[in-house]
């Protein structure tokens, strides 16, 4: 049986097509991926992100058991900031990459990919159990069924935001309204009787926010989001889009780009790898990686005539051979073209390498591009 | 949301249409076919000359998130193909019974018994 979100009947009475992912029944769509992402790039829309999930960790130990089990320096985070960082076994290969946000001196909000809850809780309390240095008084609190979030985006999702919920933070950041949150920022605002939280965070590459709050609150906030958001183009996005979005800025995707087997080197993410941090789990394997480089590196690639979509699984040739394969695919709403990423060995990581994408059997020339695939058009000073 | 069936047509369950006229049949995909894959981006039609049967996967069609086999409703020779449809597969969304077709096929014989009227494709759809 499918687990579903707060807001399953929401879905239902916009129109929502609903699939599968991760356990969830998910909306992919309500009017079309094409529409919904467009909306994203040049106005706003609103995802449901409650299957994703929520593990508060706290306690006096909290910053250094983190310290010791994920990639980033947590130590950087101020109360009320966020970073992107990633959780690794002793081989260096990715257990799930997360959002962690430091909500007190004490208090930390794991943000943790729906497919991944289980195992990221189940790694956690078994490093919880092993750093017996940092355990007295280091609670796990995997809020997952309790809490919820939607994420709102796009280059004007500020213009709701500051109605949708009024006045200075409570806690986390001191502001006096939300839009004065920078990018990674995250505080506290009251929502009936309770605190919720807002984050100046997302998955599509561009400005936006996520909204993580009791499970109880997230059907009202996603529906005055929706009035409130009408002046500012608000669309109800669904899964598809979100992930023709983040394809086009190149965020990894669980399953896609990062798996057990990939270290976040070889993914292209050293820059979350705190190697002088001191120790933490994979740290051995991935200061090698760093220092002596990788036998794959992801990397990122346009179609470069017309040609079917190129999707996950397709091998990619170079040079008359197979040399890798795509992890991730899809037509490019924004630039009209198909586009992926996928690994490939470093020789033929640069950008301006010729590639093919064999689709059905056919080869399809490529070039090998920086990332982000797609940016945002500059705007004329 | 209701799909146009026009009553003129004939379908296969697996959601393509023929119109068959003078022992040659035009062959789309259907309303409701486009309205659940949206937003095409790419159409791979089958090359004049080859001979298809009933049932042949023997088109691909790309939405944005998957690509989906096309199935002859007919057999016989493909003998034209809708060179529109490839430079513009939105079409297939904007009028996929008419400017939207896919090819025509010059029937071995008449048309399928398994294909379904009107009535029983708007019965199988469920609208």
């Amino acid at each position: 049986m499918l687990k579903r979100t707060p807001l399953f009947y929401a879905h239902q009475r916009l129109g929502g097509k609903l699939i599968e992912f991760g356990g969830w029944e998910m909306p992919v769509q309500y009017s079309s991926i094409v529409d919904e992402h467009l909306s994203v790039r040049r106005a706003s829309g609103i995802f449901d992100i409650c299957h994703m999930g929520e593990l508060f960790v706290s306690g006096p130990h909290a910053a250094a058991f983190l310290n010791a089990s994920l990639t980033n320096d947590i130590r950087k985070l101020a109360v009320g900031q966020g970073q992107y960082t990633l959780m690794c076994n002793e081989q260096g290969g990715v257990v799930d990459d997360l959002y962690a946000y430091r909500l007190g001196e004490d208090q930390f909000l794991l943000i943790l990919n729906a497919s991944r809850i289980d195992v990221d809780v189940a790694w956690l309390q078994s490093r919880h159990a092993a750093l017996v240095e940092f355990q007295s008084g280091t609670q796990l609190d995997s809020a997952s069924a309790r809490w919820g979030a939607v994420a709102i985006q796009g280059p004007r999702s500020h213009e709701l935001i500051d109605q949708l919920f009024p006045g200075p933070s409570l806690k986390g950041t001191n502001v006096h309204k939300v839009t004065d949150l920078k990018k990674n920022q995250v505080g506290a605002w009251t929502w009936t009787t309770e605190a919720i939280w807002v984050a100046r965070t997302g998955y599509t590459g561009e400005d936006g926010f996520e909204v993580i709050a009791p499970a109880t609150f997230i059907e009202e906030i996603w529906d005055q989001a929706l009035a409130h958001g009408q002046t500012a183009g608000l669309q109800p996005c669904g899964l598809g889009a979100r992930d023709t979005l983040r394809t086009e800025v190149c965020y990894p995707l669980y399953g896609h780009e990062l798996d057990e087997h990939t270290t976040p080197i070889e993914a292209g993410l050293g820059f979350f790898v705190s190697l002088d941090k001191g120790d933490f789990i994979g740290r051995e394997t991935l200061a090698r990686q760093k220092a002596e480089g990788t036998t794959k590196r992801s990397i990122a690639f346009r179609m470069a005539e017309k040609s079917p979509p190129p999707r996950p699984g397709y091998p990619i040739w170079a040079e008359g051979s197979t040399v890798g394969t795509a992890v991730s695919g899809t037509q490019s709403p924004s630039l009209n073209t198909g586009i992926g990423i996928g690994y490939v060995p470093p020789s033929f990581a640069e950008p301006g390498t010729r590639l093919e994408i064999e689709i059905r059997g056919r080869r399809f020339p490529a070039e090998v591009v920086r990332k982000p695939i797609y940016r945002k058009p500059q705007l004329a000073a | 949301m209701s799909s146009q069936v026009p009553s003129d047509l004939l379908y296969a369950k697996s959601h393509e249409w023929a119109r068959i006229q003078d022992g040659v049949a035009t062959v789309g995909i259907t309303d409701h076919a486009q309205h659940e894959l949206t937003d095409i981006v790419f159409v791979e039609l089958p090359a004049k000359g080859r001979h298809v049967q009933v049932g042949e996967a023997c088109a691909v069609v790309e939405s944005v998130k998957t690509a989906s086999d096309i199935y002859s409703p007919v057999a016989g020779e493909v003998i034209e193909t809708n060179p529109a449809v490839v430079n513009d597969p939105s079409l297939v969304n904007s009028a996929p019974y008419t400017d939207g077709w896919f090819f025509r096929v010059r029937l071995t014989s008449g048309a399928p018994a398994s294909l379904l009227s009107p009535t029983d494709y708007v019965a199988q759809i469920g609208e």
